[in-house]
């Protein structure tokens, strides 16, 4: 780092208060994944098109390797290490191993983040919805057919147990 | 690739920001989303020594619509707009185009104005603010100024934009409740820059029925009469190809098939109506 631009940023990382050095073209992705060793961000074309590194930042999805850690000061982000204690993330992780959703795990992250999405913000969404939104990430091994199904199961046990409360404990258990 | 190292200042107020870049000489820039400047400075395909962060001005994401005029804070993102959270006056219009551009995760941050600045003809925005005949509200060292659509592009990635003047917004007259509208781009892949957009705008009440021919290697082609393109669909098309000729699109090649089978559908949503095609 050259000293002249080092700042030191704050923000919230996984609901803990961080505050650190970057520099300012340092990249939220390599942010997090060399200075606060959360590695489970992967990193893959660095232009904002394959969509393994994205990421929750203040509650939406963003593409972390085109977005430079200095401008979320004052954000709060959430990596996928974040998500252990969420109980929609849990269902899509156990969707995606039912589904075999996943070969490589490269791009599962950023996957899980964009499935967390389309099942929280389009509950209603068809599988040409599914597959429309999951366009801005990149699979090389699965062919998409097994992640879609994936959120389907996870968007199917979530009508269910809107439309039968008592059935939801059955469905996402 | 990583970003060549540059510094960084995110100023709460346009005279501020202004203030900033001045001294740099033509080697800052001001960034909203980074979604465009983002992945160019990580291919080094831009270099620029600092960047200006434009979005913790409030003042930029200001909308309203007053007198029939609808005015759109530059700030603004496009999943904002997607969402129908602001009024944009345009019946659904730039609601759906913002559905289609690029990824949500692009969209939460991406903005408006950015995209407007940015210029890449293939742009969503860039053809949907032509079919507008919107302006371009801008302001720098010499006061505020608005920039009519015409005058806004010079050719791809190049506007009237001085390197020391902000986009703070666009300008519009909104659509009338008759209106319609049809948008159709052709993508090997949702989400990516197009092969060709075209629009139309059709509202009879104000007078306008204007299309756009966009993604060329240059600025949008505007038709200020599209009238004619609207006409039975069994009609002689000729004008079509007059258009695109006119728009520098050489006849018989393969651009020439993929923008007049844009202009083509487009044209029959408007015709069909309900004026969504896509």
């Amino acid at each position: 780092m050259s000293d002249a631009t080092i700042k030191t940023i704050e923000l919230v990382v996984n609901q803990a208060p961080v505050a650190d050095r970057v520099e300012p073209r340092t990249s939220l992705a390599d942010f997090l994944r060399e200075q606060r060793m959360l590695c489970g961000t992967n990193i893959g074309c660095e232009q904002g098109v394959c969509g393994a590194c994205t990421i929750d930042v203040d509650g939406v999805p963003t593409r972390s390797c085109i977005t430079p850690a200095i401008s979320c000061a004052g954000s709060a982000v959430r990596t996928i290490e974040g998500f252990d204690d969420d109980a929609t993330m849990n269902a899509l992780r156990a969707a995606f191993t039912a589904e075999h959703a996943l070969q490589c795990g490269y791009c599962t992250p950023g996957m899980l983040m964009t499935a967390r999405d389309i099942v929280t913000r389009l509950p209603d969404a068809d599988d040409a919805r599914v597959r429309l939104e999951l366009s801005g990430n990149l699979c090389r091994c699965t062919g998409y057919v097994g992640i879609v199904r994936a959120i389907r199961r996870v968007l199917d046990a979530r009508r269910a147990s809107t439309a039968i409360p008592h059935a939801a404990a059955a469905v996402t258990a | 690739m990583k970003a060549a190292p540059y510094d960084y200042a995110k100023p709460l107020a346009c005279d501020e920001a202004i203030a900033l870049i001045k001294p740099t000489e033509g080697s800052g820039k001001f960034v909203a989303g980074s979604q465009s400047l983002g992945p160019m400075m990580n291919l080094r395909l831009a270099q620029p020594e600092v960047l200006v962060d434009l979005r913790g001005i409030a003042a930029l994401r200001e909308c309203r619509i007053e007198n029939e005029v609808v005015t759109l804070g530059a700030c603004i993102t496009h999943a904002q707009i997607e969402d129908g959270g602001i009024d944009t006056g345009t019946r659904g219009f730039m609601e759906h185009v913002a559905r289609g551009i690029a990824y949500r995760a692009v969209r939460n941050r991406g903005t408006l104005g950015g995209s407007l600045a940015h210029a890449d003809p293939a742009a969503d925005w860039v053809n949907s603010m032509c079919a507008l005949d919107a302006q371009f509200l801008v302001t720098g060292p010499g006061g505020a100024r608005a920039i009519a659509n015409g005058d806004w592009m010079s050719g791809a990635f190049t506007t009237a934009l001085e390197a020391d003047e902000i986009l703070t917004g666009v300008r519009f007259a909104r659509l009338s409740s008759s209106a319609r509208w049809s948008y159709y781009k052709v993508n090997r892949k949702p989400g990516e820059f197009a092969e060709a957009i075209a629009v139309f705008i059709d509202d009879a009440a104000r007078g306008v029925c204007r299309a756009v021919i966009g993604a060329l290697d240059a600025p949008p082609y505007a038709i200020d009469d599209a009238r004619e393109l609207l006409r039975d669909a069994d009609a002689d098309t000729s004008c079509f190809d007059a258009h695109l000729e006119a728009a520098g699109i050489e006849a018989g090649s393969y651009e020439h098939e993929v923008h007049r089978a844009a202009l083509v559908r487009a044209a029959a949503g408007i015709r069909n109506q309900n004026g969504t095609a896509s």
